[in-house]
């Protein structure tokens, strides 16, 4: 499988600011790949680099098989960005700045943009002034999706985006992925991620601290058990990989590290188990774990949710 | 809760945003005192000085429209007719910018949602901004009275001058409390503001050129025009010649009846929405529009055309006063003097010298015009789209080359159209009107290196320094201007004059044009270009 995108050791400093500290990440031609990471982590920055927009201080980065910042402008024409924050022309109209983003880029897709604006139930006839957040958000993502390139790159697209439009977004991105193109999802939304993403990339202060697929990564993390047994359970937080135990005669819950489940399971069934319920980890609880110590300084527990 | 509760917190708000920008509003514009002032006393030390040049400017009504009707011989009068007017229009635009800026800037970037939905009464935000802008205009005249007052004015008539200044300032923080309801862009309502602030200078200049000259041969009584204009009821207070304090009822009469207007609209529209509704648009883009010269041509094109209509306007003004001037001419000798230093020629035809200071004004336009084109491609980047734009297959050399083209192309259009009106209206009533179009533009033409040393500097301060590049390349044009326009006039040495651009372009007609200075100049403006583009294409954005 070849890589769409690959980058290793990236640097990017601000001033006395280091936004990218050695950031690594592999996409491969045709998934979706989930970029997850809090406010401020850098994800913007790694995607204003391979976009040419910014240059990197330090490592390599690849692009569709280009340099980002050599070969900017031809590697654009065979790309989409759907920018985080998405500024438009206060005098320009919302279909007009489709049209010219399309052309930019190449040329757009005339049925498919008819199409995406009837889905997405945007006005291109108002001027970009009058729009809201989401509907702005909007006229970049009809943009990105009328043009037909190998590559899309969005910056938290669904950002403003309400249910009934975040489905239809869903659905576009899985029609791009079976025609075997490329995305890079910036998200904050885990079950956008969940669903769409083959693999995740999850950065933390400028570094990728996780990479691999869904069930790579919840292997590394603890599932959560709730068990009822005949006879009442002993011994149980001291077991290998046993977190906060909490056990009432024959009723315990606890969450286990996922590679001591197979042992586990074997050491509760010597007191009879009649009901057990199991919740694999989340993306979400992935991701809590990674950020629960700077939680935890905040005064958060690392259990809240994150909204 | 009324609808001023919150008003102190956000005056506080409005001045700690201010903070640097408003001082240097106040003190460029107060330093102009300690110049003019030097220029006087050097150049005019005696009453009898003062009287001959007086004699000589009160004949041209082109330099009556430029600066005002002289009221007097005294030294006091002399610094009021060199300084007032100008003073008044920077006094004014500091008003219409500030007052915009803490009003519809805030609505149109949603700020004032955001405070509108605190503690905050409906007319705070608009009352915040009068108060610190009304303080902002009391201190600059604070500071005006004061200087005068230091310099050996006496009191009353230097107090007259800092409270007129003050008051023009007031007014015009008025017309801008308006122009804010009117329109739901910023862009616009600054647009607007400082249009009335030019009307007010235009009709001003037409009431004191159209004056009576009075029997002492060096003093002149505006016509009714000026008594239209806020700047010149400034002028009208006659400052150390009789100190007309009751002229001071007009600006506060007008800012009192502009804020009441401007609180009625408030309550009339909706927050973020203007007087004037955003009509639709198309829903498909025009082909004119689908490349970046296309897009860059539409974003500016706005612009551009407001330039046009305001140089041809003034292009036919300066054609239609040519008759007056060469009567004017030939009653008197003494003007030639004056006529000739703000030429910047030698022993010319008086007329051609006349034309060839036009032309100077001409080239200060189109200078300015370039400089306001070329910080477009700065607000493009910093929070604008221009972070998708450079996303696409357009490169960054297209994108920036696109937006110099349209501001040299749109520099030469104004030149031009400047030159032929001035040309036209000249020859129609003078006749030989098809010559002096062609005469006129080539005149006018002969301008265009300098504009484009302002074109060059401004892409390469651009490329340089993104986040200063706006304050750079205005204050470039500002020093450009003042010194190589009004530089002999003020008496500053030719090395300091010499690095101004317009100090190069030769006085045509009054001199004939000289290829040399003109190559180099372009030469100059194509490196400075260069740079500008080859440093952009190298940094990172800054969004």
């Amino acid at each position: 499988m070849t890589s769409a995108i690959s980058v290793s050791g990236l640097v990017k400093t601000f001033g006395q600011t280091r936004a990218l500290d050695g950031l690594d990440l592999s996409v491969d031609t045709g998934e979706v790949h989930g970029f997850l990471g809090p406010n401020g982590a850098g994800k913007s920055t790694t995607i204003r680099v391979l976009l040419g927009l910014l240059r990197a201080d330090a490592g390599d980065a690849s692009l569709l098989g280009g340099h980002p910042w050599r070969d900017a402008v031809e590697l654009h024409r065979r790309l989409a960005y759907v920018p985080g924050d998405v500024n438009l022309w206060p005098n320009l109209t919302g279909g007009e700045a489709i049209d010219l983003f399309g052309a930019l880029r190449g040329g757009l897709d005339k049925r498919r943009r008819a199409e995406l604006i009837e889905r997405f139930q945007l006005d291109p006839s108002k001027k970009a002034r009058t729009y809201s957040k989401g509907n702005r958000q909007k006229v970049a993502v009809v943009a990105a999706f009328a043009s037909d390139v190998e590559l899309y790159v969005l910056d938290e697209p669904t950002s403003g985006l309400d249910p009934l439009m975040e489905a239809v977004f869903q659905e576009y991105v899985r029609e791009v992925k079976r025609e075997g193109r490329t995305v890079l999802l910036s998200s904050h939304i885990f079950s956008e991620v969940e669903a769409l993403c083959d693999r995740v990339s999850i950065i933390r202060q400028g570094r990728t601290v996780e990479s691999g697929t869904l069930t790579q990564l919840r292997h590394l993390t603890r599932t959560a058990i709730s068990v009822e047994t005949g006879q009442p359970i002993t011994g149980l937080p001291e077991q290998a990989g046993v977190h906060d135990a909490r056990v009432d005669g024959t009723r315990a819950k606890f969450d286990v590290d996922s590679h001591e489940l197979d042992h586990l399971l074997r050491y509760l069934t010597r007191f009879e188990v009649r009901t057990l319920t199991s919740a694999p980890p989340s993306l979400e609880e992935l991701f809590m774990r990674h950020y629960g110590d700077e939680l935890r300084e905040n005064g958060v527990k690392a259990e809240a949710t994150v909204s | 809760m009324s609808a001023f509760t919150g008003t102190a917190r956000l005056v506080r708000l409005a001045i700690r945003r201010d903070r640097i920008q408003l001082p240097l509003w106040i003190a460029g514009t107060a330093v102009f005192v300690p110049i003019v002032v030097a220029s006087v006393r050097d150049r005019f030390p005696t009453e009898a000085d003062r009287v001959e040049i007086l004699r000589s400017a009160t004949e041209s009504p082109a330099l009556l429209v430029l600066r005002t009707a002289p009221t007097g011989a005294s030294e006091g009068a002399m610094i009021m007719f060199s300084l007032l007017t100008y003073v008044a229009v920077l006094a004014g635009l500091m008003s219409t910018l500030a007052v915009v800026r803490h009003t519809r800037q805030n609505e149109e970037t949603g700020r004032s949602e955001m405070v509108g939905a605190t503690v905050v009464g409906r007319h705070a935000g608009l009352t915040a901004a009068l108060v610190v802008v009304a303080g902002a205009n009391l201190v600059l005249g604070g500071l005006i009275a004061l200087a005068l007052i230091g310099y050996g004015q006496p009191a009353a008539g230097s107090i007259g001058a800092g409270a007129g200044i003050a008051a023009v300032g007031i007014v015009f923080a008025g017309v801008a409390a308006v122009a804010a309801q009117i329109t739901q862009s910023s862009r616009a309502a600054n647009g607007i503001a400082a249009a009335v602030v030019g009307v007010a200078y235009v009709v001003r200049g037409l009431g004191d050129a159209l004056g009576d000259r009075q029997p002492d041969g060096y003093t002149v009584v505006s016509a009714w025009p000026t008594w239209l204009s806020p700047i010149g009821w400034v002028t009208e207070m006659r400052q150390y010649e009789g100190d007309r304090w009751w002229v001071l009822v007009l600006p506060l009469v007008t800012f009192a009846a502009s804020v009441g207007v401007a609180f009625a609209l408030t309550v009339r529209r909706d927050v973020g929405m203007g007087m004037v509704p955003d009509r639709r648009g198309p829903a498909r883009a025009t082909p004119a529009l689908l490349s970046p010269l296309g897009l860059a041509w539409r974003l500016q094109r706005g612009t551009l055309l407001g330039w046009t209509v305001a140089m041809v306007a003034y292009g036919a003004a300066v054609g239609s006063l040519s008759q007056t001037v060469q009567d004017a001419l030939g009653e008197n000798e003494g003007t030639a003097d004056t006529i000739a230093k703000l030429a910047g020629g030698g022993n010319a035809d008086l007329m051609d010298a006349f034309f060839a200071a036009m032309m100077a004004i001409y080239g200060a336009m189109a200078a300015g015009y370039v400089v306001q084109a070329l910080m477009r491609p700065r607000s493009e980047e910093a929070g604008g789209p221009a972070e998708a734009v450079l996303a696409t297959g357009t490169g960054r050399l297209t994108w920036l080359a696109s937006h110099l083209a349209v501001a040299v192309g749109g520099a030469a259009v104004l030149l031009v159209a400047a030159g032929a009106a001035t040309g036209l209206v000249d020859g129609l009533s003078s006749g030989g009107a098809g010559g002096k179009v062609l005469d006129m533009t080539g005149a006018a033409l002969v301008q265009l290196p300098a504009a484009l040393i302002l074109a060059g500097f401004a892409v390469a301060v651009f490329g340089l320094l993104p986040r200063l590049a706006v304050g750079l390349a205005w204050a470039a044009f500002t020093v450009s201007l003042i010194v190589g326009q009004l530089g002999e006039l003020l008496g500053l040495p030719q090395a300091v004059r010499d690095i101004s651009p317009f100090t190069h372009v030769p006085a045509v007609p009054a001199a004939s044009a000289t290829a040399l200075p003109l190559i180099a100049l372009t030469a100059v403006a194509v490196a400075l270009g260069a740079a500008g583009l080859a440093l952009f294409r190298r940094r990172d954005l800054v969004l």
